[in-house]
């Protein structure tokens, strides 16, 4: 019965990886690239953590539990620190303003450029 | 009384950590949490105005919002697997742009936790926190959805907002709203 | 379950290889930083993997905790690097380019 749920974890977990670098391979620049890592990341770790954290209460006891109880605060600390450093990167492409994708044929909205003149005051 | 809630903390912390259960590991555990606790009891705390039953209410209300953000992040990423594997349709489908708006939280800590969640929600990642104002990079313009209204309070901020922001004018008005 | 464990660690490493590509090839620093941040958080996984699959978890995962410690530090201290250095930044950028036409 835990063996299942364990399975189903790390599955899902590893289907979300897969969806994350086809992501990080296949989308156009920088900063869509990092819609990709970020997300993915921190679910996909979460789901395969949780897995293993399960598997290792097969046997109960308070060794098994101190340590399930370890990889639920590596859980924390990534579901934290993923979406900073993801936040951090953007930010320092933004502020070396790396080239952006944008459509082609997409008309230049003149709105854009407002902003990105505000950005580089800061 | 805050260096009391710390070296309780951290005091936690060590025995997950250190799984030893001898009195001369716990006394050694005691001794480093009690020093760190008298000096750094200022960066967990770092508003000593507000009671200690209250940051308890608001614990247990940010556990309902993470619950919710989870099947968030869920939605965010059956997105992005959606538009990595869409094949040619890829290309059509993005229009990354960046906007900002101004948010309504007045502390530090919530803007963070807003920030964070806009960065887990579909199809938004924050740039930067600047004063008040949120850097937005929105993957197309369907996902920025509520967030690039500039009048109204989205609906993430909203939740953010009664999480931890109470007595915030913004907050009680639009409570009554909604009532 | 072994067998299962031991399968999904070679997936992740085969899926760190792609992800590898896009650290070798670019095109700006940024992306190596961002492509070696998701490898770093995957090989924290596979530590933790490789406990189970040693039946010592206890110790790997205080390794796996300070590896994603490390880890979070080092991408925000490139990503702060590069911002101070725009200049850097920007040349590398061109010059990358230039080299991949």
């Amino acid at each position: 019965m835990l063996d299942i749920l364990v399975i189903l974890c790390m599955a899902a977990g590893l289907f979300f990886f897969f969806g994350t670098t086809v992501g990080i391979i296949r989308f156009p620049d920088f900063y869509t690239r990092t819609h990709a890592a970020g997300k993915g990341d921190t679910l996909s770790v979460m789901l395969m953590l949780a897995g293993l954290a399960l598997y290792n209460l097969h046997h109960l006891s308070l060794a098994t539990l101190l340590v399930s109880g370890k990889i639920g605060i590596i859980c924390v600390v990534v579901f934290i620190a993923s979406p900073t450093a993801t936040h951090a990167i953007m930010d320092a492409g933004y502020e070396a303003k790396v080239r952006s994708w944008s459509r082609p044929g997409a008309p230049k909205d003149p709105d854009d450029d407002g902003q990105d003149n505000s950005g580089e005051k800061l | 009384m805050f260096i009391t809630v710390t070296f309780i903390l951290l005091f936690i912390l060590w025995v997950l950590f250190s799984g030893k259960f001898d009195l001369f590991h716990l006394t050694l555990g005691a001794i480093s949490c009690a020093m760190v606790a008298k000096f750094c009891s200022g960066l967990l705390f770092q508003e000593k105005s507000r009671h200690l039953g209250r940051r308890l209410a608001e614990a247990g209300r940010f556990l309902l919002y993470l619950a919710w953000l989870l099947v968030q992040i869920v939605y965010a990423n059956f997105h992005v697997i959606g538009l990595a594997l869409s094949g040619r349709r890829l290309r059509r489908d993005l229009d990354p742009h960046i906007f900002h708006f101004k948010t309504v939280l007045r502390h530090n800590f919530s803007r963070f936790v807003l920030a964070n969640s806009i960065t887990l929600t579909p199809g938004t990642v924050t740039i930067r926190i600047h004063g008040d104002t949120l850097y937005i990079h929105a993957i197309s313009k369907k996902a920025a959805g509520d967030l690039a209204n500039q009048d109204s309070i989205s609906e993430m901020e909203r939740r953010v907002g009664h999480v931890f922001e109470r007595h915030n004018l913004c907050f009680i008005a639009d409570k009554d709203d909604q009532a | 379950m072994t067998h299962f464990f031991i399968s999904s660690g070679i997936i992740i490493l085969l899926l760190m290889f792609v992800i590898l590509y896009r650290v070798v090839k670019g095109p700006t620093p940024l992306d190596r930083i961002l492509g070696v941040n998701v490898i770093g958080t995957k090989t924290m996984v596979l530590i933790v993997l490789i406990g189970t699959l040693y039946g010592r978890v206890e110790m790997f995962v205080d390794i796996a905790l300070t590896y994603a410690l490390l880890n979070f530090i080092a991408s925000l201290a490139a990503a702060r690097f590069f911002q101070r250095h725009k200049k850097i930044n920007l040349e590398e950028d061109e010059r990358g380019e230039g080299a991949a036409c």
